[in-house]
């Protein structure tokens, strides 16, 4: 992609980033009704989060099976709620730590 | 002077958030870099985006050349969670709030100032966002400077290993929600399957990874409006 085409993009993704952020904080001064619509915005983060994250996790780093063993780290420090700049520190030292000892 | 101490309120409780955003900050920018977005434009990113899963997504469709049309839809879709917080904030912040303050209040919106905000009592000011936005914004756009321009220096094997961060971090987001509610869980676990489903099947592999994000995340969310609605509570 060129400079002028990615700084385009960047500045598309900056404006559907503020859009979401703003528009609600600007004209609306009450909430949604529809409990429907309220239900589908709420569970949207983490459909999102579950859709990025896998199975993108598993081709995240060259060899498949260092991002395996990361990502089962990352699962359970997350499951004992353990922060994310734990879970995120100790998924890369395990890929590293991976890739050292199993050549 | 009572303008200056909600702002030192706000600088104050913001500190924590630093110390998430600067190392994953730094891992979005080794990554983006490594994928071939010249550094500064990286460091941009950051600065006029401030958000972690939509700049990753975006980063990414940059990287494999996908048209701009795409990485916009995409990259909305990713965000529109914004709207319910957004909405949430409006209820808390000073009434009668200038739109240019409306305005830096709505950037300083990302998943973890808008739940220290929240957890504040009583009325959001300006200058308590103001506050509370200066350390992480700095800290992510520092991150991501360190990590953009380290991948000159930094050993490839570190670099790759880092491509693993921000994923980690959607599961650290993900698996203490899905904990508390078994909804959530449901939801998540249809929009994994359902992506996972798109990643292996011929033809549908084909499709590219902003829109099969899309449609999973659509499909699982709707899913989960249908046969969880939440019953009246708070918006957040």
């Amino acid at each position: 992609m060129s400079i002028q085409t990615t700084i385009l993009a960047i500045f598309a993704m900056a404006l559907v980033t503020f859009i979401p952020r703003f528009a609600p904080l600007a004209f609306f001064n009450k909430p949604i009704e529809s409990k429907y619509i309220r239900s589908f915005l709420h569970y949207i983060p983490f459909a999102v989060l579950g859709a990025m994250a896998f199975p993108g996790i598993l081709f995240s780093v060259q060899d498949i099976r260092a991002a395996l063993a990361g990502t089962c780290a990352a699962i359970i420090l997350a499951f004992f709620n353990k922060g994310i700049m734990t879970v995120s520190v100790c998924a890369v030292v395990i890929v590293y730590a991976f890739g050292v000892l199993v050549k | 002077m009572n303008t200056l101490n909600q702002f030192n309120q706000g600088l104050r409780d913001g500190v924590p958030v630093i110390f998430g955003y600067l190392p994953v900050g730094f891992a979005f920018g080794v990554t983006a870099a490594a994928g071939g977005i010249p550094p500064w434009l990286v460091v941009l990113i950051s600065l006029t985006n401030f958000t972690s899963a939509g700049q990753l997504m975006g980063a990414t469709l940059i990287i494999a050349g996908a048209p701009i049309f795409e990485i916009a839809v995409t990259t909305l879709i990713i965000n529109i969670r914004y709207v319910i917080m957004s909405m949430s904030f409006s209820q808390r912040i000073t009434p009668n709030m200038p739109i240019l303050e409306k305005m830096v209040a709505a950037f300083a919106i990302t998943d973890e100032i808008f739940t220290v905000a929240s957890l504040k009592k009583g009325e959001v000011s300006f200058n308590y966002i103001s506050g509370l936005v200066t350390g992480p914004y700095f800290g992510w756009s520092l991150g991501t400077l360190l990590g953009a321009y380290a991948t000159k220096i930094l050993p490839l094997a570190i670099q790759q290993s880092m491509g693993i961060a921000l994923y980690a971090m959607f599961i650290a987001l993900i698996i203490p929600a899905a904990r508390e509610s078994l909804a959530v869980m449901v939801v998540a676990g249809i929009s994994v399957c359902a992506s996972i489903i798109f990643k292996v099947t011929p033809l549908l592999d084909t499709l590219s990874s902003g829109y099969v994000i899309m449609i999973c995340t659509i499909l699982a969310a709707a899913f989960g409006a249908y046969f969880f609605p939440r019953e009246e509570e708070d918006l957040t």
